[in-house]
């Protein structure tokens, strides 16, 4: 037998349903390409959240700002293709901040470590000690694991199926 | 309450099956060509033996996971992190209002061993739990040949990222992980990882959706992302859970591709609570009030997102911290 896998896009998705006889805040359903289709580029939009930790939704088009974190933080492409670009932070650059991506002023100064281009299903590695851009000629989707941070943007109310 | 450290043990082996009966503290175990029987002081209950053993098989694999292990409405096992309860009917209002319900605490190392003796006595050769029904043999019949490879696998923890030095391996034709069928329609290629002289090995990125394709077991995670204590688990599902599972705290479900139907009922009485549809794209909260039972049509990929602090099953159990993920203001 033949298998026909399903998978998403921004262009073209499919949203599940959730039937409760209870309060659905609880289970704050979205839909990461619905998220990122009303998103700006580059918008770190928390689908999850775990107490400190979250996942954001970001759309990514364009060249973002730089990022970085006080820890590591991994990014799943879900559509389109990504271009991550790294740079290396001298220990007293790193964020000292409690958690989640702060966005850099500009480039940072340090020496360039690399690139990894990634596609759907890419898992990649946003190191500590590293800052990071994402970069996407046509417009695609990540999820961010990472922690609650100051570019953690919430609205629950807008993206969660609440009747 | 003390827990109890006395080990499983053998009661007798039927004469016309071939299989052997156990007794762990009042619990007693029994299988015959078609179902598990298990009995109490109280009572007793009767469960099909494919989802015992897919349930018993993968509870020793997760280590009893985060909480409530349900194998039916009726028998389960609590994780405490430490010690192990073995319960009958405590969760199910009707066993509570007769006085049927019985629970038991032991260390979970006793329980461990009492499921691995029972699973290995009651599998034969040809029939693997861990695979979906439609990629193995029938549990049913008389005993056979035990099976001699390893009962429990495919729950590879990466401490930090899957695929890193010193990390579990992604799988790969070389470690022995063909492309699933149900996932043979899809392209796998690498992400391209170009780094700078003097920074090998500090960039890294997998084809996460290859090494879920490549898996051959069903319902049962692999750690492939850490952060802090923010654990992203990734597992082909297919058939159904074998368990319906009760969480001691908030976990979050991100679908990758295809759909799973969950059934929620409430945790402590099992009364429904309805249905949730998830595809390709949607992220769901499992709050920590609930049971929750997935059912995958076709063979599908599902991120898990738990959050791995210490102790906070204690936080939650004291209402210190409510029983659902975000506070919508």
């Amino acid at each position: 037998m033949a298998y026909n896998t399903k998978v998403g896009s921004l262009d073209a998705y499919e949203k599940g349903s959730i039937e409760l006889a209870d309060d659905l805040r609880k289970y704050a359903f979205s839909n990461i390409y619905e998220v990122a289709g009303k998103s700006a580029p580059f918008e770190r939009v928390a689908v999850v959240q775990n107490l400190e930790y979250v996942a954001e939704t970001v759309r990514i088009e364009g060249d973002s700002p730089w990022y970085a974190a006080p820890h590591d933080e991994f990014a799943l492409v879900m559509d389109g293709e990504v271009t991550f670009r790294f740079v290396k932070l001298a220990d007293d650059q790193v964020p000292g901040h409690e958690g989640g991506a702060v966005r850099l002023g500009g480039v940072p100064n340090g020496p360039n470590m690399g690139r990894v281009t990634a596609r759907r299903g890419h898992q990649v590695l946003l190191p500590k000690g590293a800052a990071y851009q994402m970069s996407a000629a046509k417009p695609a989707v990540a999820i961010v694991q990472t922690r609650d941070g100051p570019e953690t943007v919430k609205r629950w109310s807008e993206i969660c199926t609440l009747a | 309450m003390d827990a109890i450290t006395t080990r499983i043990a053998a009661t007798g082996t039927d004469p016309d099956t071939g299989y052997t009966s156990y007794r762990l503290g009042g619990f007693e175990f029994t299988r015959d060509e078609y179902f598990a029987h298990v009995s109490w002081p109280k009572g007793s209950h009767i469960i099909e033996i494919d989802r015992f053993l897919r349930a018993m098989v993968r509870d020793i694999g997760w280590g009893f996971f985060y909480g409530w292990i349900f194998f039916d409405d009726i028998f389960g096992t609590t994780n405490h992190y430490g010690t192990v309860d073995l319960f009958a009917g405590a969760y199910d209002a009707g066993y509570k209002a007769k006085g049927l319900d019985h629970l038991e605490t032991f260390p979970a190392e006793v329980v461990k061993e009492a499921f691995e003796t029972i699973s290995q006595n009651w599998i034969n050769e040809g029939y693997d739990p861990l695979r979906a029904p439609l990629e193995t043999g029938s549990p049913l019949g008389p005993k056979t040949v035990e099976r001699t490879d390893e009962l429990v696998r495919g729950f590879a923890a990466a401490s930090r990222m899957l695929g890193l030095e010193g990390e579990p391996p992604v799988r790969s034709d070389a470690t022995g992980h063909p492309i699933n069928r149900a996932f043979a329609d899809l392209e796998f290629d690498r992400p391209e990882i170009e780094c700078e002289p003097g920074f090998e090995g500090q960039l890294h990125a997998i084809n996460l959706f290859d090494h879920i394709a490549r898996a051959d077991v069903t319902w049962n995670p692999s750690f492939t992302a850490v952060t802090g204590a923010s654990i992203c688990c990734v597992t082909s599902e297919e058939h159904m859970l074998p368990v319906i599972h009760g969480n001691d705290r908030n976990e979050w479900f991100v679908q990758l591709t295809d759909e799973i139907h969950w059934q929620i009922a409430d945790k402590n009485s099992g009364q429904p609570r309805g249905t949730i549809v998830m595809k390709a794209g949607d992220v769901c909260a499992m709050p920590a009030d609930i049971r929750h039972q997935g059912f995958s049509p076709k063979r599908s990929m599902l991120m898990v997102l738990e959050n791995g602090t210490p102790g906070l099953e204690k936080r939650y159990a004291s209402g210190e911290l409510k029983p659902y993920p975000v506070d919508f203001g």
